[in-house]
């Protein structure tokens, strides 16, 4: 079961900068594990955020993300209180969804 | 022989300075001062912090018990302010103890858990998380702005003080290192990584209460204080230090309270 | 249709339809050609962009000397009018093509994300805006403890 992102949106004049944190192996196919076995790929390949139920970002990733990766979003025209839902899903169709509310910075 | 390996190490010493002018003649700062920053800006220790939470809140274990039954030294499941104050003596088990080490015997004795099980996970790697260095990143992170106060009130936690001073300056091992001959000057570096100086208070006040536990990039992980001394010792080839050793706390207490007044902020984030 | 809006339709047919699923809303998103290329031409082929123009209106961020080819931060703002995506590539990796973010809804065009790289390289992004194609690259060199 994948663990909680770490979501962190706050607002800097109308402009929302979203920042999130994933816990995730996003492993290449290439590393051996302590037994000498390869560790087969597994890695995110789509992130979708909504603001206010619209979806602003749509990204497509390879397994060249950093391990536990961290990315951005910057949304014009956000409030305080506006709710962002980040979206991600991985090659073995795992997911995870995670909320959270833009705070005044 | 023993000649050819001293002409090979100059003469790769010499052209590791021709090759790369620019990184041996900077404070090996410049050219790295925005990756560090941009990493510094996002920790993901912070999903550590978030793990350890968890954690120490669930029942789990043998006894299918929580920690929050456990005396960090603030009292049963306190966690704030606990970073602070340690190392300190824990009448329970008669001993000073560093937060690893009393974290290591809330999980045996209210848990259940086998020590030896604890320690043998207790570094993360790319395969296995560590719950250790979760629970360290959560507890550490409930101290966040208090300021560091190790109080050596007891007559123990003033010898662990001394004792941690000794080893802190004693040359020892194949390569007669004491701790001071990598962290006794200013400017001194492993390749690209500036050693702190620990012999000046100020710079152990920025450095102790803002990393460890901090998250590691090249490692991927949270590592902890005991990581980072076992780590030290394994760099002067000396024999493994043990987890939670008396050796490993007397040297914490030492450098710990030397950083007595500086401010909390962890997980810190290290290359 | 861009890429972006088809996959939002399907996002919302199968919302409509109950059985919200998305990895099977955006599967059909993903780049494969792009992500599977071993070479800068056949991503940008993949992208559309092979004719892409420098651009001075493409700001890369990024570390001069990165101590841990593992982790570096690679920020790329746009000032080209209706950017409707970046990309972002790591020219000498095995699979150059690391991430592709498309914005709408008040996304700024702006991307943020921490990739892994192989070697010192150019870090090339790519920018999509009113359906014709922009670039700039910045070179990172990686060094994993130094110079040896």
């Amino acid at each position: 079961m994948a663990e909680p992102m770490k979501i962190r949106a706050r607002l800097k004049g109308d402009i929302a900068d979203i920042r999130v944190l994933v816990a995730h192996p996003m492993e290449t196919g290439q590393r051996k594990n302590a037994g000498g076995a390869l560790v087969p790929m597994h890695f995110i390949k789509h992130v979708l955020v909504t603001h206010k139920g619209n979806v602003v970002y749509d990204a497509q990733w390879s397994q060249a993300v950093s391990r536990n990766p961290v990315f951005a979003v910057r949304v014009k025209g956000a409030k305080a209180g506006d709710k962002v839902v980040v979206t991600w899903t991985d090659n073995k169709d795992d997911k995870r969804t995670d909320e959270a509310v833009i705070v005044a910075a | 022989m023993i000649r050819n390996v001293g002409r090979v190490a100059a003469m790769a010493t010499v052209l590791a300075i021709t090759l790369c002018p620019a990184l041996a003649q900077d404070k090996a700062g410049n050219g790295l001062a925005v990756g560090r920053q941009m990493l510094a800006e996002d920790n993901p220790g912070e999903l550590w912090v978030e793990r350890g939470r968890r954690l120490f809140h669930e029942k789990r274990g043998p006894r299918n018990a929580s920690l929050e039954q456990c005396d960090l030294g603030e009292g049963p499941g306190v966690v704030k302010g606990v970073f602070a104050h340690l190392p300190r003596y824990f009448a329970d088990t008669g001993k000073v103890q560093d937060l690893e080490s009393r974290l290591l015997t809330c999980m045996v004795q209210l848990q259940g858990f086998k020590r030896e099980d604890i320690i043998r996970t207790r570094f993360g790697t790319l395969d296995r998380n560590s719950d250790l260095e979760a629970l360290v990143s959560y507890i550490g992170a409930a101290s966040n702005g208090m300021r560091m106060n190790v109080r050596l009130k007891h007559a123990q936690e003033r010898d662990m003080y001394k004792a941690g001073e000794y080893l802190f300056y004693r040359r020892t091992g194949p390569l007669d290192f004491a701790c001071v001959t990598c962290h006794g000057d200013s400017g001194k570096r492993i390749r690209l990584q500036e050693l702190p100086n620990m012999t000046r208070a100020e710079e152990l006040r920025e450095i102790i209460p803002t990393g460890w536990p901090a998250y590691r990039g090249t490692h991927s992980t949270v590592r902890t204080m005991q990581h980072r001394l076992y780590d030290c010792f394994w760099q002067m080839r000396l024999p493994d230090l043990g987890y939670a050793s008396d050796l490993s706390v007397a040297l914490t207490t030492y450098l710990y309270h030397s950083a007595n007044g500086g401010v909390i902020n962890l997980p810190g984030v290290r290359r | 249709m861009n890429p972006l809006r088809r996959s939002l339709l399907q996002f919302a047919a199968l919302a409509a339809a109950g059985w919200l699923k998305t990895s099977q809303a955006v599967a059909a998103a993903w780049n494969a050609a792009g992500f599977e290329a071993k070479a800068t031409a056949e991503v940008l082929k993949s992208l559309g962009a092979s004719g892409a123009a420098e651009s001075s209106d493409i700001a890369i961020t990024a570390p001069d000397i990165a101590e841990n080819g593992a982790v570096v931060p690679i920020e790329v703002v746009s000032r080209i009018p209706n950017t409707q995506a970046i990309s972002i590539i790591a020219e000498k990796n095995p699979f150059p093509l690391a991430a592709t973010m498309q914005f709408a809804n008040g996304a700024e065009p702006y991307a943020y994300v921490r990739i892994k790289m192989g070697q010192t390289a150019h870090v090339r992004a790519i920018v999509q805006a009113g359906g014709k194609f922009f670039t700039a690259t910045r070179e990172v060199k990686i060094t994993i403890g130094g110079c040896g």
